[in-house]
């Protein structure tokens, strides 16, 4: 029996909404799967480009970002910081040949355990179709082959 | 030390344009200077010394080695380790060696891409038995070797412990006679140099405070291609919407490129403690970026931001273009065809 | 088979390596001239912005980045259908003049120079730009290093930097430059005319003036009867910065003159497997192997191709020093053109000849009216599609080709690089330059390997530019003088 691909999604989430959103999934008892795994940061706009690049290379197989709707930011416009780059970095992440279903940004208040659960359950499936991204192996090399010293011949003679 | 007590000097090219070189040429009259101090053990570009002679060296008698160019092919790493054992102080010297710089632009790509392009499907070439070039040929005298040439291409640090980095593609002279200056010092009269693993030869702040235009708040509603407008010659280039990576790069050069009106490119590389350059510049140039307000929709916000992001071309080989080795992805995922994995 | 490599081979710019296999009886059975090196410039610029091509693909060489920019700025003019204004196209060219001078500087002097100055068997740790300034003075050494920083100077003024400029946009340059710089420049230009002069002067003490030096350069072991090719302007006088591309062949009579937009017409490429680096040759005789002659496709560009495919220089001191190197070595006027000098190491001679032209050409556009007009760009109207610029390259005629898609990414990209049109004729001077110099009985020296390194030399290869194989034994006696005219040596060889 062929083993299911499970993805590892790592998720950066806001401390206002979108944490508090996870929460209230979980205390509502909607189930999201396991696949993913919570990173609380104070805000969306926290979210360095790094981290989305280091979660990949380490082995996630997907990224999700989540922050408060546009407008609601709790330190008023960062969450528009957050859209912008995660805007810029998806066309970059296309030119590395990562998929955009891989990364995928959500806007959800704390109200919104249901949507953000859904969210996540859709993302998984999404990303077991692809596949795993295993970033280990694209980056791995080659092994060099021992160049075969020649034959040198004559000896030097001073002049 | 050497026999006749001066310190030896060294200069390699892995995979190279020479520019490096050049740059050590254009310190100028300093030249006569290095001269007086080291002997050459081993430049190819300027002496004939060859690998056997350096194999022949005892360990660490390059006292120090100035190491230019990636890590394309397994002969750049066979003489990268040969000439960590051979030298002192091994010195990655310039963007190639410190960060992969333009060749490592093939990192987008793969290998069997680039011999399609070159040796296959070429507009000019003739080759209709699809001859590609073998690290074993046999001919008839005996077999001819090519080293191997990698799929990713490695900056220096991927394959020797080095000792110090100077930046720059290339290096500028000045900053390149100041590096020697200190090597000389410390050879001669006991000088300490910098800790191992620093950064040397360049700034420790960002190009902007080099540049000498003048800099006010950067709200960027679309940016420009250099051919598109003629930029101010006294106002910062970003602002004016032209990508200039100076944000994000070390100073060090004197911000030659802004001066005749061509943004930075980021050739001088990252700052200090910085992991991913194209990371720090996306960042940037995301923040400036003047679309997003309170009251609009979001799908209206999503518009106008695409819009924008429109009038940035290819920006993955804009932010890495010269950092692609050091980065943390390292290179693109693409199929056996060069083709990306994902959309473009 | 017995086998001897040289590895790496140097003074040049890039990466290369020599083997030679000799036979059972001690003689030279084939070499093979091998490049080692390949950074696929045509594969990684697909996906890049066209306009940042010159800022690219000037790091195919940072001893020529000049050229490359040069080209691919033109191929931008080309791709974007747009004319750049006179005065854009003579501070291009100006500045390409000034990049000459620099670089051929470099060549004879650091690269080629220390052969005939310290002596090519002298000991490997002189033979180099260090040990000519030890033998000619430091005075000499302080005029060559000079010569460069004044012209690196020219180039960061007018290109932004001293190494990789970056001026270069579709419809002209960035940046025009103000009667003060013109000034500055003016007094550079002229210092190069100088310059260039004592240079043919040295040549003629140091080289012309020493027999053995003459009877090598005239020797069979360095000479090769192939095509020539070159940029010419209107006047069938050589051009670096624009013009048609003349092929003559080896007697001298034109074979093709085309604009460089067809040259895909008249090149084609031919692989081996033993080299990354790939053969050039005229498509339309065809690929015939490493051989000489009329029936051969093989063809060369260097400076000495260049003279060869031209009717003359276009300056008045280069066209003096142009009539006297071909009436020195015995070239007759056929048709009012000299016949081609098919002696590969007079190249040497060729390039000072073309930096004396270099310097000149720098004066007469320093000193144009038009040189500081402020109006150096010409807006972009058309969609992009498909550009092809050409150059001389010091070391070759150099042609970038690309094609983009409607936004200017390129989807496409074809690069001819100097050296590598020079692939084929080094490989068979190498061979026969081997052959000449070992024998049965001769006891190889590393001398003596750096005699056969001379036959590509005179080429003055740039394999980091280029990456992106003879008849008979000829009698040869060389004499080796020092300074003084005392023989150090005497080689010979069957006679």
């Amino acid at each position: 029996m062929t083993e299911q691909f499970e993805p590892l999604i790592i998720g950066f989430t806001c401390n206002w909404c979108s944490y508090r959103a996870a929460d209230l999934a979980g205390t509502s008892r909607k189930q999201y799967p396991p696949n993913i795994r919570l990173i609380r940061l104070m805000c969306s706009g926290r979210l360095s480009p790094e981290f989305v690049l280091k979660a990949l290379q380490g082995g996630a197989d997907g990224v999700m970002i989540t922050g408060c709707h546009p407008g609601e930011c709790h330190y008023l416009e960062q969450n528009f910081k957050a859209l912008r780059r995660f805007a810029l970095l998806k066309r970059v992440l296309a030119q590395m040949g990562i998929e955009p279903e891989r990364v995928r940004l959500v806007w959800a208040s704390a109200a919104e355990g249901v949507h953000l659960a859904q969210e996540i359950t859709d993302m998984v499936e999404a990303v077991r179709a692809l596949g795993p991204l295993d970033w280990a192996g694209v980056a791995s090399n080659g092994s060099a082959h021992a160049i075969p010293a020649a034959e040198i011949v004559g000896e030097e003679v001073s002049a | 030390m050497s026999e006749n007590g001066k310190p030896k000097f060294g200069m390699y090219w892995a995979a190279s344009c020479g520019g490096c070189e050049i740059a050590v040429l254009n310190i100028g009259e300093h030249i006569l200077d290095v001269d007086a101090v080291f002997d050459i053990a081993l430049w190819p570009v300027a002496a004939d010394f060859k690998y056997e002679d350096v194999r022949n060296y005892p360990d660490g008698y390059i006292d120090i080695c100035l190491f230019n160019g990636a890590i394309r092919t397994s002969e750049n790493e066979e003489i990268a380790h040969l000439l960590r054992k051979k030298s002192k102080v091994l010195v990655a010297f310039g963007s190639c060696a410190y960060e992969g710089c333009i060749p490592a632009l093939s990192n987008f790509t793969s290998k069997e891409a680039t011999f399609k392009a070159a040796y296959l499907d070429n507009p000019s070439t003739d080759n209709p038995d699809g001859v590609l070039p073998q690290t074993v040929t046999e001919v008839p005298e005996g077999e001819l070797y090519l080293p191997e040439f990698y799929n990713t291409v490695k900056a220096l640090s991927d394959v020797v412990e080095v000792d110090y980095t100077i930046p720059g593609c290339p290096p500028e002279p000045h900053q390149i006679w100041a590096v020697l200056q200190a090597v000389v010092a410390a050879l001669t009269q006991g000088a300490e140099l910098p800790p191992p693993g620093s950064i040397i030869g360049a700034g420790n702040v960002a190009l902007c405070e080099e540049c000498e235009r003048v800099k006010s708040e950067k709200i960027i509603e679309r940016f420009y291609r250099p051919y598109e407008i003629t930029p101010d010659p006294e106002i910062c280039l970003l602002e004016q919407g032209m990508i200039c990576m100076g944000p994000a790069t070390r100073s060090g050069c004197g911000a030659l490129c802004p001066k005749v009106g061509m943004g930075c490119r980021g050739c001088y590389g990252p700052l200090e403690g910085v992991e991913d350059h194209g990371a720090r510049m996306l960042t940037a140039i995301a923040s400036v970026i003047d679309v997003g307000k309170p009251g609009e929709s979001e799908d209206e916000i999503n518009r106008k931001l695409e819009e924008v992001l429109d009038t940035i071309p290819d920006p993955a080989g804009t932010f890495y273009r010269f950092s692609m080795a050091r980065s943390i992805l390292k290179r693109a995922k693409v199929n056996g065809d060069g083709h990306k994995g994902g959309a473009q | 088979m017995k086998r001897i490599s040289i590895d790496p081979i140097t003074r040049l710019e890039g990466h290369g390596k020599i083997e030679i296999f000799l036979n059972e009886e001690g003689e030279v059975a084939n070499t093979y001239f091998q490049v080692p090196e390949l950074r696929g410039f045509e594969q990684f610029c697909v996906g890049r912005a066209a306009e940042e091509m010159p800022r690219i693909t000037q790091r195919i060489c940072g001893v020529c980045p000049e050229a490359h920019h040069m080209a691919s700025t033109k191929t931008l003019d080309a791709l974007f259908h747009v004319d750049p204004p006179s005065a854009a196209k003579k501070l291009r060219e100006m500045f390409y003049s000034a990049f000459y001078c620099a670089d051929h500087t470099v060549h004879f002097y650091a690269l080629g120079a220390p052969d005939f100055v310290v002596g090519p068997e002298a000991p490997a740790a002189e033979r180099n730009i260090l040990g000519v300034i030890h033998k000619v003075g430091v005075d000499i050494g302080k005029q060559v290093i000079a010569c460069r920083h004044r012209n690196h100077h020219v180039i960061e003024m007018v290109g932004g930097r001293g190494v990789h400029p970056v001026a270069g946009l579709p419809g002209g340059w960035s940046k025009a430059i103000t009667e003060e710089e013109r000034q500055e420049i003016e007094a550079i230009a002229k210092e190069n005319i100088d310059f260039a002069l004592f240079s043919l002067k040295i040549f003629e003490d140091v080289v012309l003036g020493n027999q053995g030096y003459v009877d090598l350069i005239l020797s069979d072991a360095y000479t090769h009867q192939v095509y020539y090719m070159g940029t010419v302007d209107e006047n069938n006088h050589v051009n670096f910065y624009d013009g048609m591309i003349r092929v003559v062949d080896p007697e001298g009579k034109e074979f093709a003159k085309y604009h460089p937009s067809e040259y895909r017409e008249h090149i084609a490429e031919h692989v081996e497997s033993w080299s990354y680096l790939k053969f050039p040759y005229l498509k339309k005789i065809g690929w015939k192997g490493l051989v000489d002659g009329k029936d051969s496709g093989v063809y060369c560009a260097t400076p000495l191709s260049r003279l060869n495919a031209s009717d003359g220089m276009a300056t008045p001191k280069a066209q003096e020093a142009f009539e006297k190197m071909y009436e020195t070595l015995g070239s007759k006027k056929v048709n009012g053109r000299y016949q081609p000098v098919h002696h590969t190491l007079a190249a040497h001679w060729a390039r000072l000849v073309e930096l004396l032209y270099a310097a000149e050409r720098m004066v007469e556009l320093i000193t144009d009216k038009e040189i500081t007009d402020p109006n150096v760009r010409t807006p972009i109207t058309e969609k992009p599609d498909e550009g092809v610029g050409c150059v001389e390259a010091p070391r070759g005629t150099l042609t970038h080709h690309y094609w983009s898609d409607d936004n200017g990414i390129l989807t496409k990209v074809n690069l001819i690089v100097g050296t590598t049109n020079n692939n084929a004729p080094i490989s068979m001077s190498v061979k026969s330059a081997a052959k000449g110099l070992i024998h049965k009985g001769t006891v190889v020296t590393e001398g003596l390997l750096n005699k056969v390194e001379m036959a590509f030399r005179s080429y003055d290869p740039c394999y980091a530019c280029a990456t992106h194989s003879l008849p008979g034994q000829m009698p040869l006696e060389v004499v080796i003088r020092d300074a003084d005219g005392a023989v150090t040596e005497t080689l010979r060889q069957n006679c």
